[in-house]
């Protein structure tokens, strides 16, 4: 049994691990990739105090990761799938496998990160054989070629108009009556002459041998079926929020964890801390203050128990 | 091998990763695909695990387009497991390291 299991190896989730680890408390973090979260990603940081001359965005993840290592503090490279924070022994599952604490700490970051599936048949099967969540990834790959784009707000259109630099013709479908996309960037994608729009239009199945090769659509109004030839269907149906797993928690209505200014969630012994949680500021420093407030509350409610 | 990712292009591909000795992990990436830069750590980090036992390679797709076509890579990241020349496992888009770990596992 853990004193305190911290969920995601971002800033707040290692300045969490650095200060229950500090304080001698049995602590596991649970990170899946590189430890210093999306930090590491940026190339260049100008305004975190103490670097005065700035510092590369990795460098800083690391020299994170190194401080809270040197206060003993246990981390695995998992990601969590499920939390059951019913109880007063909170169970936290990663893998299939489960570690139980006394407390928990969320600090896994922005919600709304990883792109919601369509659900249509033969989407897992195509999944990179076609198939495809991000156009700025993937677009070059299908120069010359056909390809559908599935959604109507605005990041639907930007994906069809990066598209277009690409593919021979881009077809835009929609289940709705009309577009969400804002009508500045509407108007960009009806003025592009690659880029057709089919509207009340549902996407059924991707089929093809190997690679994909037509996407079966039906007309909603009428509920006529028809093929459309595509070597590539890029899906932008909106973001899952990544809190979904967090269940019974209190959340708004993106998905982000509220809480108090003591990083108290709606349950006992639960906190959270940074990006995840309901803010104004998201950045490295007030995620670093917020995960040393998470866990000094955490200490609190420990020895109380 | 020595436990750092080798930045090979197609003209490596076949002494590199076919003709290879044990298996070979190959990363298809480019700069400018976000989901790669959270994947690029992570290779690193495998490519140090396996030290001595897997090798580990990145070809940048922008600049070789030879192999990733060879292989129907359409989607990047991916990740593809070659061993005596052969595809044995292919893991598209961002998986937590245990994941990629388990896969690579299977087949030492
Ligand atoms: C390109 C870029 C540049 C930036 N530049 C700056 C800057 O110059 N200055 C600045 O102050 N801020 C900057 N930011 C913002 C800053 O990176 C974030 O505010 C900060 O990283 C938030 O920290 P966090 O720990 O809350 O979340 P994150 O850094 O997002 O870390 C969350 C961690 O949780 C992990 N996780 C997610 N789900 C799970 C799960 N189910 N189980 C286990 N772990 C999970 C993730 O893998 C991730 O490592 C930048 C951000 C980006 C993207």
């Amino acid at each position: 049994m853990y004193d305190m299991i911290i969920l995601g190896g971002g800033p707040a989730g290692l300045t969490a691990a650095l200060y229950g680890g500090r304080a001698a408390y049995k602590v596991l973090l649970l990170e899946p990739g590189a430890f210093g979260g999306k930090i590491a990603s940026a190339a260049w940081v100008d305004n975190y105090p103490g670097f005065h001359k700035g510092i590369e965005g990795a460098e800083l993840g690391q020299l994170l990761a190194q401080h809270a290592e040197r206060f003993g503090v246990e981390a695995k490279k998992l990601k969590v799938e499920k939390i059951d924070l019913a109880g007063s022994v909170k169970k936290v599952i990663a893998s299939g496998k489960e570690y139980l604490a006394k407390t928990v700490i969320i600090a896994t970051g922005t919600p709304g990160t990883l792109p919601r599936a369509l659900g249509a048949e033969g989407e897992e099967e195509f999944m990179g054989r076609g198939v495809s969540y991000c156009a700025t990834c993937d677009a070059p790959f299908f120069k010359n070629k056909d390809v559908v784009v599935i959604g109507g707000g605005d990041e639907a259109m930007r994906e069809a108009l990066h598209l277009s630099r690409f593919a021979r013709k881009v077809t835009i479908v929609h289940r709705q009556k009309q577009f969400q996309a804002a009508p500045k960037l509407l108007q960009k994608a009806e003025a592009e002459p690659k880029i057709e729009f089919m509207l009340e239009t549902a996407v059924k199945k991707f089929e093809g041998q190997q690679l994909l090769e037509k996407v079966m659509i039906e007309d909603l109004k009428t509920k006529r079926q028809q093929e459309l030839e595509a070597q590539g269907a890029f899906i932008s149906v909106g973001r899952l929020p990544d809190t979904e797993f967090l269940e019974g928690l209190e959340k708004d209505e993106k998905g982000y964890i509220i809480t108090n200014e003591n990083m108290e969630t709606s349950i006992p012994g639960v906190f959270a801390a940074g990006d995840v949680r309901r803010k104004s500021l998201r950045q490295v420093v007030t995620a670093a203050a917020d995960g040393a407030i998470a866990a000094t509350m955490a200490i609190k409610y420990l020895e109380k128990l | 091998m020595e436990g750092k990712p080798l930045e090979i292009g197609d003209a490596d591909f076949n002494r590199e990763v076919l003709e290879a000795e044990g298996p070979v992990l190959v990363d298809f990436w480019a700069p400018w695909c976000g989901p790669c830069k959270m994947v690029a750590p992570v290779v690193e980090e495998l490519a140090k695990e396996f030290a001595g036992k897997v090798k580990v390679v990145k070809v940048n797709v922008d600049e070789n387009t030879d192999s990733p076509s060879r292989y129907s890579v359409m989607s990047i990241p991916t990740l593809i497991l070659f061993k005596d020349g052969q595809a044995l496992e292919t893991m598209v888009g961002f998986k937590p390291k245990d994941e990629l770990a388990d896969k690579i596992k299977a087949h030492l």
